[in-house]
């Protein structure tokens, strides 16, 4: 039995312990509030810097894209322009549907046994619709979140706060607002789309059995966040004043750490912070592989176009010449051509194939 | 055969992962499964590392002393060569979609076989030797270290493999696990580990031109073999010529297609073809003896292995003289002449950018390479009416198509084949869509798993793809499983004969061989098969064609 997502599951828990005895009992508030969020950005940035240069410093030898579609070919056939794309822009198009819809994911099928004996291929949706529910809910809450570091506040997060909280444009006027913040549904489904990847990976026993522990890790960590998240929201109603002074002072490079700001919170920050410094060093770094990887972002036209290999080298060949001189006298024999007229050797051994 | 699980017993297997964790499963290399161990005469002939007699079932493989060393620098020098390799290392999220994607999994139900775990057997040693948080997790952090049972275990599920890139459609970043398998190849004949079925294949296409080992002569003779069974078909006596300076286009097929059934009639097909292009419009084709291979085993060995091996198409190519090559009916070779060929060993400047001076047609796609596959080429000519065609003679075949692995995934030829397939015959059915075109179940025997004491693995393997076969042969009476790949050839027949027995292989330029109308051909009674044509039973007595279907 895979107990993986123990190791992760105390992890976050000790994560959780760690940040809130540090605020709330020891009072380490400057560590947590200011030199941890510092130090994880700084890892975070560099780390990924790191990690993409090294994959671009490794060569591209070989054009190797997966040619979903009919190719280019015979002008009275059409060809499939984004799933085996030609061109650079139909790359792109690929590249952004890849990157945007998970065009990939969205063809995910699930084989089944029917009657004993016939295989059949499901559409499978829901993994598609989770993993979108949970990158676009995240980026949702990522960008509300930059209310906080921005002053003032940018109009397309107040645009995107009064999309994502459509019970609250309903109460806008009512005397219920100031008290009643709206339920932003991108939390919501956040962890609903976390949830579901979380029980996916437990319940399902392919996926249990290939999970390691860093896959678990993420999936805690990030229910915290937004668990943490909504618990301050809608149960201990933080002092967003407060919050906002200590980010704001976090993004001006003026850190101050007010008062009155909960453990809670700095639970919360403290998740992220580890998100961020875990992010370069994990799985989590597919957000920017999948820009490089070469089965998707290369062109198809590879008999049209030479691909260049920066490392290409000379190797050993059997020449034609050599070829010859081995079987000459055989093809003389069966009426091949031969660049070089057979001459019978004197009387030498007629064991050629030693090389 | 005869070892074999039944069909019923192979379908019915159990998926479900046992209550061990993979990384405490020890490898277990089983006897219908695994490959015999490559030739030291082949390793040595094409200078391959630490040749020496050695058996996968043996506890002593007999490595260097300094193996781990070995393959720690062999993977440290393909993670700087290929980005490919590296990204894959880094970024899955083991998400599971790849899983039920493979006809390896679904056929033998070892969680091994899924994709994800394949490349994790690899990705455990890269975490442990290069990540710095492999270094500090280890085991927690999905790190382990390269042991002999992990060595062995790479042996056991990179040969239970073909590279035939369907995960790879299904996978939300693009990770091609064949890319994974031929880093794994690579790595393993770094100590001399690769099997037989490849290594003496390479051993002979380097000395001989072809897989085979069929020398000069003798390749001529096999050639001139098919001519006798033309003529007694046709009535023509069709002279096809071999290392021929100044022709128009050289012709490389796998050399399978010379070698056995029914790629022969596939070889058939090509040299009717020829000889009707000639006829009428003065086309000048060559085969070569040199070049006789199209197939390239040296892709399932390493990239240079490749790189060596195809370098005598464009060197014939060049001392021949000729405008552009054509290729043959093929699956990896066209893998490697798509996507490898130009880089490798171009650019292939002596040639002329390949027009079809019958229609004149550019194949701008190939304008490059030089290179036209023979679909293309067929497809051409059949669109704009070059070709005398009566499909009536494939009128007893009902016919599905299968698309192989690397034309359709490495390539994107689809249309071209179907069109071809439907301009030279009347009964055709598609498999369901899950299971063609770019979602195309492999045969089960590709990327040199074709050998004979893996049988077990091979039907397994071939088990997604002889069931949608089965289910159009139920549905709508299918025949005849139609093919451009000469593996396909190879491996098929035996893989209907054990899930689907009614059901034959066929090229599709057999078919077209059946129907083109030479110009003064005698009136056909028999296909390339010599069994009865379905039209002609007036002439020919009912019985004979029974019989002949038996077989």
């Amino acid at each position: 039995m895979n107990k993986h997502y123990l190791y992760a599951l105390s992890a976050v828990i000790a994560l959780f312990l760690v940040a809130y005895v540090g605020t709330a009992v020891l009072g380490l508030r400057l560590i947590f509030g200011v030199l941890i969020p510092y130090l994880a950005v700084t890892v975070f940035i560099v780390g990924i810097v790191y990690k993409i240069m090294g994959w671009a410093r490794s060569a591209v030898p070989f054009c190797i894209p997966t040619t979903c579609g009919q190719q280019k070919s015979l002008p009275w056939i059409r060809s499939n322009k984004i799933d085996c794309p030609s061109s650079t822009g139909a790359v792109i198009i690929r590249m952004i549907l890849e990157v945007t819809c998970f065009r990939s994911l969205f063809r995910n099928t699930k084989m089944r046994l029917e009657e004993g004996n016939r295989l059949t291929y499901k559409w499978e949706i829901w993994l598609w619709v989770s993993a979108l529910a949970f990158h676009y809910a995240f980026l949702v809450v990522i960008v509300r979140h930059l209310r906080l570091f921005i002053e003032p506040v940018p109009f397309f997060v107040r645009m995107l706060e009064n999309v994502d909280s459509f019970f609250r444009v309903e109460v806008l006027y009512d005397a219920f607002q100031v008290g009643l913040p709206g339920i932003y549904l991108s939390g919501l489904v956040l962890l609903a789309a976390v949830t579901f990847l979380l029980l996916r990976r437990l319940v399902i026993p392919q996926v249990r059995y290939i999970s390691l522990a860093a896959d678990y890790f993420p999936l805690f960590l990030i229910f915290g966040i937004a668990f943490t998240g909504i618990l301050m929201r809608y149960v201990t109603k933080i002092d967003v004043t407060a919050a906002k002074t200590l980010t704001m002072g976090l993004v001006t490079l003026h850190p101050t750490v007010p008062a009155g700001i909960g453990g809670i919170f700095y639970v919360h920050l403290f998740f992220v912070s580890t998100l961020l410094a875990y992010f370069p060093f994990s799985k989590l770094m597919h957000a920017g592989g999948v820009f490089l990887s070469p089965t998707r972002n290369m062109t198809t036209n590879s008999r049209e176009k030479r691909h260049e290999n920066p490392w290409n080298y000379p190797v050993p060949i059997h020449t034609y010449e050599e070829y010859e001189d081995e079987f000459r006298e055989k093809m003389v024999e069966a009426g091949l051509p031969v660049d070089k007229p057979f001459v019978k050797p004197a009387e030498e051994p007629a064991d050629s194939s030693a090389k | 055969m005869s070892d074999l699980p039944k069909p019923e017993e192979m379908l019915t297997i159990d998926r479900r992962p046992g209550a061990t964790g993979w990384m405490d499963t020890p490898v277990e290399i089983k006897k219908g499964i695994a490959c015999y161990a490559g030739n030291p005469k082949s390793l040595e002939y094409t200078g391959l590392p630490n040749p020496r007699t050695w058996s996968c079932f043996d506890e002593d493989w007999q490595l260097p002393e300094n193996w781990q060393e070995i393959i720690h620098n062999g993977l440290k020098e393909r993670l700087e060569k290929f980005r490919s390799f590296k990204i894959f290392m880094d970024i899955c999220v083991r998400c599971g979609a790849c899983a039920d994607k493979c006809h390896f999994f679904i056929g033998t139900g070892d969680p091994k076989n899924m994709p994800v775990l394949r490349a994790e057997l690899i990705r455990s040693v890269y975490r442990n030797d290069f990540t710095t948080a492999g270094k500090i997790l280890g085991r927690l952090g999905g790190g382990r270290p390269m042991t002999l049972n992990v060595l062995k275990e790479w042996w056991s599920y990179f040969f239970q493999c073909t590279e035939c890139r369907r995960c790879s459609v299904f996978c939300p970043y693009g990770i091609d696990t064949a890319e994974i398998t031929i880093m794994g190849r690579e790595l393993l004949n770094l100590l001399g580990l690769n099997i037989d079925w490849i290594a003496t294949p390479v051993a002979n296409c380097y000395r001989t031109g072809n897989h085979l080992g069929i020398q000069p002569h003798a390749f001529k003779e096999m050639i001139e073999f098919f001519v006798d069974d033309i003529e007694e078909v046709t009535g023509l006596q069709l002279q096809p010529q071999f290392n021929k300076k100044g022709a128009d286009i050289l012709f490389i097929t796998p050399s399978g297609d010379v070698f056995a059934d029914p790629g022969t009639f596939t070889c058939m097909g090509y040299l009717m073809l020829f000889h009707f292009l000639k006829e009428k419009y003065g086309l000048d084709v060559t085969w070569s003896t040199y070049a006789s291979e199209g197939g390239n085993f040296g892709f399932f060995t390493s990239h240079e292995m490749m790189k060596r091996l195809n370098s005598k198409m464009y060197a014939e190519a060049k001392r021949l003289g000729v405008k552009w090559i054509l290729g043959g009916e093929c699956g990896h070779m066209w893998r490697v002449i798509h996507q490898y060929m130009d880089t490798l060993n171009g650019p292939a400047d002596f040639l002329e950018e390949p027009v079809n001076p019958i229609t004149g047609t550019k194949f701008e796609n190939a304008r490059s390479t030089k290179m036209v596959h023979i679909t293309e080429f067929t497809a051409d000519l059949i669109k704009h009416g070059k070709l005398d065609l009566d499909p009536s003679r494939n009128d007893h075949l009902n016919v599905t198509f299968h698309d192989s692995c690397n034309p359709a995934r490495g390539m994107g030829l689809f249309e071209e084949p179907r069109y071809v397939i439907n301009s030279v015959c009347n009964h055709f059915h598609e498999m369901p869509a899950n299971t063609i075109r770019e979602q195309t179940f492999c045969c089960g025997s590709g990327s040199g798993l074709n050998a004979g004491e893996d049988m077990e693995l091979r039907m397994a393997g071939g088990m997604p793809r002889a069931n949608a076969v089965k289910y159009v042969h139920q549905k709508h009476g299918v025949n005849m499983l139609a093919c451009i790949c000469a593996i396909d050839r190879a491996a098929l027949p035996p893989l209907m004969e054990y899930w689907v027995p009614d059901v034959d292989v066929t090229g599709i330029h057999e078919m077209v061989g059946n129907a083109l109308i030479l110009p003064g051909e005698q009136k056909r009674e028999v296909d390339l098969r010599l069994e009865p044509l379905p039209n002609v039973e007036t002439e020919t007595e009912g019985e004979v064609k029974e019989e002949a279907a038996d077989e």
